[in-house]
């Protein structure tokens, strides 16, 4: 098997590389470093930030959610297919949520219970539900919507420069560390993801576990649906297409392994940061979208690559020692 | 174990999946039919020769991602490969309007191959899993496609007659695009049937540790599978310029789940190991066949994207199902699987 040996400080490098990339924005240009432009910068990522909580959670278990901006666009679909008929504001935004749960359920039953794998199933839900996001509103797009909720999206927090949709990431970033560092549950899924077979034999019910995961990355992206929605205050089919990139390359930039069994919350949070703060000094100096998104390929295919290398030098250097002594009278 | 496609062991897996490919053909027929029934125009000359013309690229396609699916391995980068290769082969006509059409064939196939190559560098020696290799390459490439391309295209004008009437043109009534991909499939079925380096992708997708066993190199032979993946979906692009003859960045997008789809469709298991071309092609030919079943019957475009997911989905359920009772059946019956004639 491999194990993974995750680098050593893995958070502590991520917290020099996201405090190099602020001052690196810093040099670029000086209108970076201010509170107006970080608070606008974050903003951007509120979406990627709610999805990679739930996603960290489900990679420990050894699975994957390819989906997630897919239900993001379909809740998002939803939310603004329900206001454009008349239906008041709250209920279209439950039944997003309840969109949201329903589409984690399905790929939650169809890995679970049909034992497929979770990356065939989401790439199949990905068309799925962005097929659905277009059949509800074609490649029309819903506007108007109330000041109160827009505010929601693109505000901050009263006397403060945070970004409201980033004070809610915040305060489930806490609640999944909690739930995932210091609690029983959060264990067993460390544990699932390690060895599965090991797992179901103490006695962890794993199908269930996996199921409520799945459902509950459901339900966080129809939360990012409705933040999208509400910050550009536009619902549409294609919202967000392409997100789930992100979403993953700031998962496994974190240093949760793609094998399971490894990897922290606040790993993640600060990839999410990373990516985020970089594409956004890398904006900032006219550097086009292209070369975004040939960064953020490359940060995800790193982000495996780089560690499997070192471990392998490791290895390699092991061998060679254990093959001194022996040669070694 | 016995496999698909090898003549001499016509174990009970194999009948499984000879039953499952009558199955799809019995399926094409009736879709076929049904919608001719209810618009006869469907089954007109000219409606038949374009559905097999939308076909010719996934088809083409798919042969690539099955020899990379019987390694167990995916994929995803293929439509970045096309879009790329399809508005570089376009530039090359553009700056060098005599270049003869075989040449551009072998450009396509040489930068596909190039670009499989990191593909295979990346799983085979990097051991990153397919998916995530695959994932990032598909975005690193279609970057570097909006990288060149800066928001121009490449229009039918652009290019010489002659390679539009190759696109267009055919022999003995068959376009020659579809008899291209035709030969291709033909070749291929024959290295991945009776060849040993066709046998080995079997091999490596079935049981891996048995393969290194067995003296298979696993590095080498996932590195030519990524390489050949990347190939033809470079020839491929330039099918899809002589085929549309409009090329712009976003050229390709999102075919790879239509040719994954379609190769699951046909009895590719993402499992690895099991699939045969033939299967593929009619799992291509029946996803066309649907496609076209939809417009002609005036369906919504936006139909389209949902009714492909679900196909995935129910094509990789089934698969699961029928392989799960296959395996069932071959621990019940161990003496199955011998050398009968």
């Amino acid at each position: 098997m491999k194990a993974l040996k995750t680098l050593p400080g893995w958070e502590t490098t991520l917290t020099v590389l996201v405090i190099v990339a602020l001052l690196g924005g810093g040099l670029l240009s000086k209108d970076f470093l201010t509170g107006q432009n970080i608070s606008f910068l974050t903003a951007n990522f509120s979406e990627t930030l709610l999805m990679a909580l739930t996603m960290t959670l489900l990679v420990i278990v050894a699975e994957i959610d390819l989906s997630v901006a897919s239900i993001l666009g379909l809740c998002s679909a939803v939310l603004g297919t329900l206001f454009a008929a008349g239906v008041p504001m709250p209920l279209a935004i439950l039944a997003a949520f309840m969109t949201g749960g329903l589409a984690g359920l399905l790929n939650g039953l169809l890995v679970t219970r049909l034992g497929l794998p979770s990356l065939a199933v989401t790439i199949g839900t990905l068309a799925l539900y962005r097929g659905l996001a277009f059949v509800l509103l074609g490649d029309r797009a819903v506007a108007d919507f109330p000041q109160a909720y827009t505010n929601f999206g693109f505000g901050t927090v009263p006397g403060t420069l945070i970004p409201i949709p980033i004070a809610v990431g915040a305060v489930l970033a806490v609640l999944t560390a909690v739930v995932l560092h210091a609690t029983p549950f959060g264990r067993s899924l460390y544990a699932i993801g390690s060895n599965e077979v090991a797992a179901r034999f103490s006695g962890l019910r794993v199908e269930r576990t996996k199921l409520l995961l799945f459902v509950m990355s459901g339900l966080m992206s129809a939360l990012a649906g409705v933040v999208y929605t509400f910050r550009f205050a536009s619902a549409r089919g294609d919202n967000a297409t392409g997100f789930e990139l992100g979403v993953i390359a700031a998962v496994l930039l974190g240093g949760v392994s793609i094998f399971g069994g490894k990897g922290s919350v606040i790993g993640a949070v600060l990839a999410v940061f990373l990516i985020g703060l970089i594409n956004g000094a890398l904006t900032i100096v006219d550097v086009s979208n292209e070369i975004l998104t040939i960064v953020t390929g490359l940060l995800l295919i790193g982000s495996v690559l780089v560690p499997n290398l070192i471990a392998r030098a490791q290895a390699a250097r092991q061998r060679r020692r254990l093959r001194g002594e022996v040669v070694s009278p | 174990m016995p496999s698909p496609a090898s003549p001499a062991t016509p174990g009970l897996l194999t009948r499984l999946l000879r039953a499952r490919e009558a199955g799809l053909v019995g399926l094409l027929l009736l879709v076929t039919l049904g919608t001719a029934a209810i618009n006869p125009l469907f089954l007109g000359s000219g409606s038949v020769r374009d559905l097999f013309l939308n076909v010719a690229v996934v088809a083409l396609l798919v042969v690539g991602e099955t020899v990379v699916l019987l390694m167990k391995h995916v994929d995803l980068s293929i439509s970045s490969v096309v879009g790329l290769s399809a508005f570089l082969t376009g530039s090359l006509f553009a700056a060098h309007p005599g270049m003869p059409i075989p040449l551009a064939l072998l450009f396509g196939l040489a930068l596909g191959a190039g670009l499989g190559a990191v593909n295979g560098l990346l799983v085979a020696y990097g051991r990153v899993p397919a998916l995530v290799a695959t994932l990032g390459t598909l975005y690193v490439f279609r970057g570097v496609t909006y990288a060149v391309v800066h928001g121009g295209q490449i229009n039918a004008s652009n290019l010489p007659a002659g390679f539009l009437t190759f696109g267009t043109g055919s022999v003995l009534g068959i376009p020659n695009l579809v008899l291209l991909v035709f030969v291709v499939m033909l070749g291929f079925g024959a290295y991945l049937g009776s060849w040993r380096g066709g046998r080995e992708y079997y091999a490596l997708g079935s049981n891996a540790e048995a393969a290194v066993l067995a003296g298979i190199s696993v590095t080498r032979r996932t590195m030519t599978g990524f390489v050949l993946s990347g190939a033809i979906a470079g020839l491929a692009g330039v099918l899809y310029l002589a085929r549309f003859g409009t090329v712009d960045a976003t050229a390709g997008t999102g075919l790879e789940l239509q040719v994954i789809a379609a190769a699951v469709v046909g009895g590719v298991s993402i499992a690895g190991g099991v699939g045969t071309l033939f299967g593929a092609g009619v799992g291509a030919l029946l996803l066309g066949v649907m496609g076209s079943a939809l417009v002609t019957l005036r369906a919504p475009g936006f139909y389209q994207q949902a009714i492909q997911g679900a196909l995935l989905l129910g094509a990789i359920s089934v698969d699961m199902l029928v392989s799960k009772r296959a395996a069932k059946r071959l621990q019940a019956a161990p003496q199955q699987g011998g050398t009968r004639k």
